[in-house]
């Protein structure tokens, strides 16, 4: 009985999809504990993001998918009163260690927001800026540098007689296809998405999903989404989480056909969450 | 349908129709006060540019366009020379020092407070910029007088003299016999008086910035300098700018304590360090003993202070416009 409303229900994995090959590990988390004040949010996570893979997470609202994606930038040390504990490595850095620079974490780990938000200027700005911070380069390497982000971005062809435009003035997919293009610029090893088409059309939506598939041949990516057919289509691993725990973590494939644990199940068939 | 239309009937004495014409009454009613509250803000402004124009009239005649760059005012001479040259120059002079000090000061305060201040410190100096605005202003004028002008005249002004001494320009702005009354002691006061103006509103329009904008900048891998240079201060520019603004038409018009500490002296002095008087101080301090043309050049000199104030908030309006074709919008 069960069996056969999963074989219904379940989003279908995206076509032709064997399980890539084992990914040498980007980022990895080793009894990764977080706090909110007193509350504990994150409990004990494991996990490993293969480079050039894209991982996706899932599992109801608070489960902890979006707090632990704020942990692997370190965005968490914004707000007094987090805190983190345990291992978390990029590569051999350790990301948790305090005195590490978060400047440059952020710009070898990007981040891309649920709604999107170009900042208050120009759109060539929007990405010329980012690339300011870290590199001195001439007008037109610069020029070069926006039109291969925008490209990189899928916006070139949209934007590319109003470069002079605000970035406020472009539609919601376009705007956050603009912060991937700027996310992209900084050359980042690792970017993250946090339900980066909740705010999106459907059309949009399509289009980003694009670009999360196209990026991944050259970054490792981790995607935070509610969109349970999203993560089938755009991952190669998927995580479960709930109530702070990863309860599953596995191939795509089989997480969306014959998931192991039973509330993974339940997730993915729509019994909750 | 029987059923219902009986029910209807049923609800007689509570007529829709009727409860809602008295609701209409109502509505018109509040519709008239309301405009009528806000013609009488045109009718009040008009009101007051007519009586001041009328009782500036005999000045106007006397003095014409050049009582705008006289510098000689001489009320009881024979007959009496008005010029409005040195109020307005001591107006401008001293609201420009003022604001020079007090948007960075009163910016950098507000970007401490919304971004880098640890929580429990946030409280007292929020309270103690919001105290500052509540003091009176000729307590401000006392203390300039008493406390401020001598440590001004007797530390300050030596060390700008030795500083400066034979640069052509700035030391002839900071040159001069010491005095407790100066431009720039008022101009300090001035911006003592506006940073609160500055800072809250600043604070307030900071808080406005989406906190997702701002992880956005700092997931880029921004500083904070960078991320309030870029990201807070161009999203809140309106905001800054027109708490800018209420802080110079503050600092133009401010009376009692700028004329307890300038010294109202109608010569213009290269110094900034030397007596001055604004257009507000020489009103006040002249106008009760002032008649005929005399008191009419003074209300000459309100009226330029109206007109003042006018082309610097349009000069504001102006500036906004700019930023914003500049922005892309």
């Amino acid at each position: 009985m069960s069996e056969m409303s999963v074989s219904v229900s379940a989003p279908s994995v995206h076509p032709g999809s064997q399980p890539l090959p084992e990914a040498p590990a980007k980022v990895t988390a080793r009894n990764l504990n977080f706090y909110y004040g007193d509350h504990h949010a994150l409990k004990n996570i494991n996990l490993a993001l293969g480079t050039n893979r894209v991982t996706a997470f899932i599992g109801p609202s608070g489960c902890g998918k979006s707090t632990l994606l704020r942990i692997f930038n370190r965005m968490y040390d914004l707000y007094p009163g987090q805190r983190a504990d345990g291992q978390l490595l990029l590569d051999h850095t350790n990301i948790l260690d305090p005195k590490l620079d978060l400047n440059l974490l952020r710009a070898r780990v990007g981040m891309v927001f649920q709604k999107p938000t170009p900042f208050p200027m120009t759109i060539y700005e929007n990405i010329a800026f980012g690339i300011r911070l870290y590199e001195k380069i001439s007008k037109s390497e610069m020029d070069d540098r926006v039109e291969k982000a925008l490209r990189g971005g899928a916006l070139w062809n949209e934007v590319k007689d109003k470069l002079n435009a605000s970035g406020l003035s472009l539609s919601g997919g376009q705007q956050q296809r603009l912060c991937i293009a700027r996310t992209v610029a900084v050359r980042p090893e690792v970017i993250l998405f946090d339900e980066p088409c909740s705010a999106l059309d459907p059309i949009s939506t399509a289009k980003v999903e694009e670009l999360i598939q196209e990026l991944s041949e050259n970054y490792t990516i981790a995607i935070v989404t509610h969109n349970m057919q999203q993560a089938a289509r755009v991952s190669d691993k998927t995580a479960f989480m709930y109530l702070g725990e990863l309860i599953e973590f596995d191939d795509t494939s089989k997480i969306f056909t014959s998931p192991s644990d039973r509330r993974t199940q339940d997730y993915i068939t729509g019994r909750f969450g | 349908m029987a059923v219902e239309s009986n029910v209807i009937d049923a609800a007689g004495p509570y007529d829709r129709a009727k409860a809602l014409s008295a609701f209409k009454l109502g509505d018109v009613t509040f519709y008239w006060i309301t405009r009528l509250s806000a013609i009488s803000v045109l009718l009040i402004l008009g009101g007051i540019i007519i009586s001041l124009i009328v009782g500036a009239l005999p000045a106007i005649q006397e003095f014409g366009i050049s009582f705008l760059w006289t510098q000689r005012w001489a009320p009881s001479a024979d007959p009496p020379v008005l010029g409005a040259l040195g109020p307005i120059y001591g107006t401008l002079v001293t609201s420009f020092i003022a604001m020079l000090i007090a948007i960075p000061v009163g910016l950098g305060i507000a970007i401490f407070l919304t971004e880098l201040c640890p929580q429990w410190l946030r409280r007292p100096i929020g309270m103690a910029v919001e105290l500052l605005a509540g003091i009176p202003s000729i307590i401000y004028g006392m203390w300039g007088f008493f406390v401020l002008g001598p440590f001004l005249a007797n530390t300050f002004q030596p060390f700008m003299i030795r500083v400066f001494d034979g640069v052509p320009v700035l030391g002839a702005i900071f040159a001069g016999p010491p005095s407790y009354l100066s431009l720039f002691n008022a101009a300090l006061i001035l911006a003592i008086m506006v940073l609160p103006f500055i800072t809250s509103i600043s604070v307030d329009v900071f808080k406005t910035v989406p906190p997702v904008l701002k992880e956005a900048a700092y997931g880029v891998g921004c500083t904070t300098w960078e991320v309030v240079r870029s990201v807070v201060i161009p999203y809140t520019r309106v905001g800054i700018i027109g708490g800018v603004m209420l802080a110079l038409g503050r600092a133009l018009g401010e009376t009692m304590a700028v004329t307890f500490i300038i010294g109202n002296s109608f010569r213009i002095s290269s110094s900034i360090f030397a007596p001055g008087t604004t257009i507000s101080a020489a009103i006040a301090s002249e106008f009760a003993e002032s008649d005929g043309l005399h008191q009419s050049g003074l209300i000459l000199l309100g009226l330029l202070l109206f007109v003042l104030t006018f082309f610097v908030l349009a000069a504001a309006r102006l500036m906004l416009l700019r930023l914003e074709t500049k922005a892309g919008k």
